[in-house]
C-alpha cells in the first residue's frame, strides 16, 4: 500500500477510528470505574459521536476538492477500492445519515443506558461498512464490505433486548445471511466465467467472451450471476420480491435503527448495485434483458409496498412498506438503463437515481426522526396515536406533515422533483406503462400518506400533555425537511453535484 | 474430475441448504443449512480457481507471469475470506438464538410472529 491507497481510504479509516474510539470511551466512562468514582456521564458519548463524525466528512470532502494529498480516482489498493466521486456522493450521504440518526436519537437513546456504547459503535461500524462497499470495486472487497455493514446492523437490531427486538433480530439474521448466499453464489459464478475478481478486469474479459444469440443477458453463466447478485442486494435494498424482513425488522427495531437502515443501509447497496451493473451495461444483451428485469422488479415493489401498506394500523410497518415503494421507485430509474441526458451520454439514469436517493434521505430520515421523537414520549407505535399531533407539538406535527408530502410526492418538495425526473427518464427509454404503473402507485400512495397528515393535523385527541421535543431532535427533523424543500425548489444545487459524481458510466 | 462435477456437487449443496432454510422450523437447523449454502458456494470458489485459472496459466507462453499466479489464488482468496466471515455470522447468530431462547423459551421459528400487523 502507498500513501494514494491510504488518501484514498481515510474517510473509511477515520470512519472505523471513530468506532474503535467510542468502544474505547465507553469504558473510560463506565460507572463505578476509578474506586465508584464516575468519569463523566454517558451522555457525553453522544456528542464525540456527532462531533467525531466531522473527521470522515472532512477527509471525504478533502478527497472530492483535492486539497491535500495524492488522490486519483482509479482503482487503488490492489484496484479493490475506488475513491471516485460516485462514491464520494454516497459516502457523503452516509455520513450526514449517520450524523442526523445520532442527533435525533439522543433523548431515545437514554433506555439504552446500559448499552449506550455499543450502540454508537456498532452504528459506526456499520457506517464505515457502507462507507467502503460504495467505493468496493472488486467481488470479494464488496463480500467484506456487506458483511461488515449487515452484521452490526443485525446486532443494532436487536440492541432493546425485549421479546420484538430480539425476533427482529433473528429474522434480520438468517434473511441476512440467506441473501449473503445467494449473492456469494452470484459473485462466484462471475469469477469462474472471467477468472477475475476486479470489476475493470471482469468487463475486460467479458468483451473477449462470446455472447449467444436468444439466450438472457447473453449467456447462462451472466444471467445466473446477474440474478443471483440482484436478488441478493434485493434483500439489502427491502425491494419485492425480497422484502418480507422489512416490516418485521423496522418495527421489533430501535426506531433509530430502522431510520438507519432505511436510507443508509439502502442507498449504499444501490451505489454497489449501480457500480457492477453499469460496468457491464455496455453490452448489448446485458442491457436489454437488465430492462425487462428492473421494469418487473420495480412494478412489484411499488405495487406490493403500497397496497400492503393501506391496511396497515402500526406507523412502523407502514413506514417499512412505504419504504419498499420508495424502492420500487428508484427501481424505474434501473429499468431505464442507457437513456441519454441533456450531454447526450447515458447518465440519465443513474443521475435520476442519485437525486432520487438523495432527496429520499432528507425526507425519510425526517419522518423517522420525527416519529422516533414521538414514539419515544408516547410509547404507543400506532397510526392512531398519532391523532391530533398537531395540537400536542406543533411545530413537530406540521415538519412531518412536509415530510410525508414529500415522500408521497407534493410539489413543492423535493419528492415531486424527483419523481418527475425518474419516470420522465423512464418515458424517454420507452418505458411508458412503467411510468403509468409508477404514477397510479403515487395515487395509490396519496391514500395512506394523506391519512397520516390528516389525523395529524386535524385529528382529534385526548391527550393534551404537550410533547416537548429536545433541541437536537428538533435540528434533525428541521435538517431534513429543509433539505426535502430545497432540494425540490432548486434542484440544479445537486444535479450539478450529481452530474459530477457520474464516474462509473 | 472436471468442472462439471464440481459444480453440480456445490449446486447441490447450496440447493439442500436453501431447503433446509425454507423448511426447517429450528433456528439452529436453519443456521446450519445457511452453513450449507455457504459450503456449496466455498465448494463453487475453489472448483473455478482449480479448473478455470490454469487456463490463464497455460496461456502465458513465457512461463508463469504474476498476473496468472494472482488468477489461479483469486478462488482460494475467495474461500478464506468465506470461511471467516461465516464464522462471525454465526458467532452472533448463537448469541442470538441465545436470546431468543431467554424470552420465548423455545428455538421454534414459528415462535417469532409476536409482530403482526
Amino acid at each position: 500500500m502507498n500513501a494514494q491507497d491510504y488518501w484514498a481510504l481515510s474517510p473509511v479509516i477515520a470512519m472505523a477510528g471513530l468506532a474503535i474510539v467510542l468502544l474505547s470511551a465507553d469504558a473510560l466512562l463506565a460507572e463505578r470505574m476509578f474506586g465508584g468514582r464516575r468519569f463523566g456521564s454517558k451522555r457525553a458519548l453522544s456528542w464525540v459521536a456527532f462531533i467525531g463524525l466531522l473527521a470522515p466528512a472532512l477527509l471525504a470532502l478533502n478527497l472530492w476538492f483535492g486539497w491535500v494529498g495524492e488522490q486519483t480516482s482509479d482503482p487503488v489498493v490492489y484496484g479493490t477500492f475506488t475513491a471516485d466521486r460516485f462514491a464520494l456522493f454516497f459516502q457523503f450521504l452516509i455520513i450526514g445519515a449517520t450524523a442526523a440518526v445520532i442527533l435525533g436519537s439522543v433523548p431515545y437513546l437514554n433506555q439504552f443506558r446500559d448499552s449506550l456504547g455499543e450502540f454508537f459503535t456498532l452504528i459506526l461500524t456499520a457506517a464505515a461498512g457502507m462507507m467502503l462497499l460504495v467505493g468496493a470495486s472488486e467481488l470479494i472487497t464488496i463480500y467484506v464490505a456487506l458483511e461488515t455493514t449487515a452484521l452490526p446492523a443485525i446486532a443494532l437490531a436487536a440492541l432493546r433486548r425485549d421479546g420484538f427486538s430480539i425476533e427482529a433480530g433473528a429474522k434480520f439474521l438468517i434473511l441476512s445471511a440467506l441473501s449473503t448466499a445467494l449473492l456469494l453464489f452470484g459473485l462466484v459464478f462471475l469469477y469462474g466465467y472471467t477468472g477475475a475478481t476486479r470489476i475493470d478486469e471482469i468487463v475486460a474479459r467479458m468483451a473477449t467472451l462470446p455472447f449467444e444469440a436468444g439466450v438472457p443477458f447473453g449467456s447462462l453463466a451472466v444471467m445466473l450471476a446477474v440474478l443471483l447478485i440482484v436478488a441478493g442486494f434485493g434483500f439489502k435494498m427491502a425491494i419485492a420480491p425480497w422484502h418480507m424482513w422489512v416490516p418485521d425488522v423496522y418495527q421489533g427495531a430501535p426506531t433509530p435503527v430502522a431510520a438507519f437502515l432505511s436510507v443508509a443501509s439502502k442507498a449504499s447497496a444501490f451505489a454497489v448495485l449501480m457500480r457492477i451493473l453499469y460496468a457491464m451495461a455496455d453490452f448489448d444483451p446485458v442491457a436489454n434483458d437488465w430492462q425487462i428485469l428492473f421494469a418487473l422488479i420495480a412494478t412489484a415493489s411499488m405495487t406490493v409496498g403500497n397496497l400492503l401498506a393501506l391496511t396497515q394500523s402500526n406507523m412502523k410497518r407502514l413506514l417499512a412498506y412505504s419504504t419498499i415503494a420508495q424502492a420500487g421507485y428508484i427501481m424505474v430509474g434501473f429499468a431505464a438503463v442507457g437513456a441519454a441526458s441533456s450531454s447526450g451520454t447515458a447518465t440519465a439514469g443513474p443521475q435520476s437515481i442519485m437525486y432520487y436517493l438523495a432527496g429520499y434521505t432528507f425526507t425519510n430520515l425526517a419522518v423517522f426522526l420525527g416519529f422516533t421523537a414521538i414514539i419515544h414520549r408516547t410509547g404507543d407505535d400506532t397510526i392512531a396515536g398519532l391523532s391530533g399531533l398537531v395540537k400536542r407539538s406543533p411545530v413537530l406535527a406540521i415538519l412531518m406533515s412536509i415530510g410525508l408530502l414529500s415522500l408521497l410526492g407534493m410539489p413543492p418538495t423535493v419528492g415531486f422533483m424527483t419523481k418527475a425526473v425518474i419516470f420522465s427518464t423512464a418515458v424517454d427509454q420507452g418505458l411508458i406503462w412503467l411510468a403509468v404503473v409508477a404514477v397510479v402507485n403515487t395515487v395509490i400512495a396519496a391514500y395512506y400518506y394523506l391519512r397520516i397528515v390528516g389525523l395529524i393535523l386535524f385529528g382529534d385527541t385526548d391527550n393534551t400533555d404537550r410533547t416537548r421535543p429536545s433541541t437536537g431532535e428538533m435540528t434533525a427533523v428541521a435538517i431534513g425537511v429543509a433539505g426535502s424543500l430545497v432540494l425540490g425548489v432548486v434542484p440544479w444545487l445537486v444535479l450539478q453535484l450529481i452530474d459530477d459524481a457520474i464516474t462509473i458510466v | 474430475m472436471t468442472l462439471e462435477i464440481v459444480l453440480v456437487v456445490a449446486g447441490a449443496l447450496f440447493s439442500i441448504g436453501l431447503f433446509g432454510v425454507l423448511a426447517r422450523r429450528n433456528i439452529i437447523a436453519v443456521i446450519m443449512s445457511l452453513e450449507l449454502m455457504f459450503n456449496g458456494v466455498l465448494v463453487a470458489a475453489i472448483g473455478f480457481s482449480r479448473f478455470t485459472a490454469p487456463a490463464a496459466l497455460m496461456d502465458t507462453s513465457g512461463g508463469i507471469t504474476e498476473a496468472a499466479v494472482r488468477s489461479a489464488l483469486t478462488g482460494h482468496m475467495f474461500a478464506v475470506f468465506v470461511i471467516s466471515i461465516a464464522a462471525a455470522e454465526t458467532a452472533l447468530a448463537l448469541a442470538l438464538v441465545f436470546a431468543f431462547y431467554r424470552a420465548q423459551q423455545s428455538v421454534e421459528i414459528t415462535d417469532a410472529s409476536a409482530m403482526k400487523n
